[in-house]
């Protein structure tokens, strides 16, 4: 078993509650599969749009991330998996596809010493 | 983790925008839905992540009172809020007790009644009133609306944005405490919530013939007014039972073919008996008092329908004269028509024709399905099969959605065959 991080970008919630409620439900239940499978390696985090970015020598401090809204990252979970092609199955499941979302996969360098 | 009960963000966005919007003040109602967007939208983030917090309700009510309280923060000055509570919001020192107070849950309560009320303003239509309370108080989207009264995202819009005006324009929130102003506009609560559950039970909506979660909705907020001393009239209890009795038979009103079953047909095993004896109860406090409205009648029509085992154990006579009284308070030409079908069980089909016969304003029914289909119902049984068919072929024509036009149609075919086959036994006929 290898690490994953997915990456979730660009969400876009329904307005109407009803459907929000929906969509959280599919969410609720794409974890319980992930961890049931015992592929939730860690539940991450969702992450507020906006924040600092902090650059360079001169540590310059901006507002940001300015990005277009379908480019922030919005979460993050890390996930067990097989290999590549295995992350990449686990992650179709993920309702954020069905609103106009992306998953980005990154295999976690592990370090073996 | 627990699952989000049925409909939890529908309900408590009513519960939250209304509270919201006797601390902003009506002028302010986009701002209460925007901060209504903002607590779901960390709702639904953390949640997905974290899984459903014990209770949901109470996650919300806090992050909609945070986000409440970052709000007035932020544009302390640069908005005016609800006139009567304008000063204490100014300073900090009062501004966290108020809002926790707004947010306490009989607060809340009187704010979803006093919502209900304002929506039901004397300038707005009746139809603008349903969309309003659907919008606000039950959490339905416009296109939600548009789907459920049969109607476009344009219309719907324009019929929301024009009503939020006139509240908007309403200086003074309606008054819960003043008794006076309650039995001015209770009638025209009743009405809006009666449309609201007879648009479930007999929708038009072309896709589903019955809308269970609009007979729902009506029943939440009946039960709302049900809560409060100077709602509870007898009226309000007999519209309450007049929805649980009619709600009671709703399993049985589609088939297990998701077909519409006619009343004669309906598997009775089905009808909710918990319902039926919660709408007899409800009927017996309707009772007190002098007050005799057109929700006592309807209730006590649907009462003897509940206590008959079937359609010919059913006590007709009865039916009959409570459709005399209804006439008398509310006559109209659908009631006429049913009054005429409570005749023709009574005294066979062709009283029925005649009853029919003799409503004023019968073309008015034209392009009212059921009146097709009880014509046709009296010919089939007076055995004129091809009558009976022209009838239901009408009946077809202006049906409104795929679950009329099954039934329309297979009683057009049934009447058909018995032509048929009666033509083999008389000839000459």
């Amino acid at each position: 078993m290898s690490e994953f991080t997915y990456l979730f970008r660009g969400r876009q919630i329904p307005s109407s509650p009803e459907q929000r409620q929906k969509h959280l439900e599919k969410w609720v239940a794409w974890f319980q599969d992930l961890g049931s499978r015992g592929h939730l390696k860690n539940p991450g985090h969702p992450l507020e749009d906006t924040g600092k970015v902090v650059n360079g020598q001169q540590k310059t401090v901006k507002d940001g991330p300015f990005a277009e809204a379908k480019d922030v990252v919005a979460g993050f979970i890390v996930v067990a998996a097989d290999d590549l092609a295995h992350a990449v199955e686990l992650s179709k499941g993920c309702p954020i596809l069905e609103v106009g979302g992306s998953v980005e996969i990154r295999p976690v360098q592990i370090m073996n010493l | 983790m627990t699952e989000p009960s049925d409909h939890l963000f529908r309900h408590e966005s009513g519960r939250m925008v209304a509270a919201l919007t006797r601390i902003f003040g009506f002028h302010n109602l986009a701002l209460a839905e925007d901060v209504v967007q903002e607590a779901f939208c960390r709702a639904t983030e953390v949640w997905a992540f974290r899984g459903v917090p014990e209770n949901p309700s109470a996650w919300l009510m806090a992050t909609a009172k945070n986000c409440a309280l970052d709000t007035l923060r932020r544009e302390r000055t640069a908005r005016s809020y609800a006139p009567e509570l304008g000063r204490l919001l100014e300073s900090e020192w009062t501004l966290a007790p108020v809002i926790e107070e707004a947010f306490a849950p009989n607060a809340i309560k009187n704010d979803l009644l006093r919502m209900m009320f304002s929506c039901c303003h004397p300038q707005l239509a009746e139809e603008a009133q349903v969309a309003l309370i659907l919008h606000i108080l039950c959490g339905f989207s416009v296109d939600e609306i548009a789907s459920a009264l049969v109607s476009t995202h344009a219309a719907i819009e324009k019929r929301i944005t024009r009503g939020k005006k006139t509240l908007a324009k309403s200086k003074k929130l309606f008054d819960v405490t003043a008794p006076a102003e309650f039995s001015l506009r209770l009638p025209a609560v009743h009405t809006a919530l009666y449309l609201l559950f007879n648009e479930g039970y007999h929708g038009a909506n072309p896709e589903f013939a019955v809308r269970s979660d609009l007979c729902r909705e009506a029943m939440r907020l009946t039960a709302v007014l049900l809560e409060h001393p100077l709602c509870a009239t007898p009226g309000t209890n007999a519209l309450a039972a007049l929805m649980c009795l009619h709600a009671a038979r709703l399993p049985a009103r589609i088939d297990a073919f998701g077909n519409l079953s006619s009343l004669s047909d309906q598997d009775r095993s089905v009808w909710d008996q918990q319902l039926i004896a919660e709408g007899i109860s409800l009927l017996a406090r309707a009772a007190k008092g002098s007050e005799l409205s057109e929700y006592h009648i309807e209730a006590a029509i649907a009462s003897v329908h509940a206590n008959a085992r079937g359609i010919d154990d059913t006590d007709w006579a009865k039916i009959v004269s409570l459709y005399d009284s209804l006439m008398t308070i509310r006559a109209s030409p659908i009631v006429a028509l049913n009054r005429a079908i409570a005749i023709a069980q009574r005294d066979g089909p062709d009283r029925g024709i005649e009853e029919i016969q003799a409503i004023t304003d019968r073309d008015r029914l034209r392009s009212y399905p059921f009146y097709w289909a009880a014509l046709g119902e009296f010919e089939l049984r007076s055995k004129r099969y091809e009558t009976a068919h022209g009838h239901f072929r009408s009946a077809l024509a202006v049906a409104r959605n795929d679950a009329e036009r099954h039934f329309f149609s297979q009683r057009a075919s049934s009447a058909r065959q018995n032509a048929v086959a009666l033509s083999y036994y008389e000839p000459e006929a």
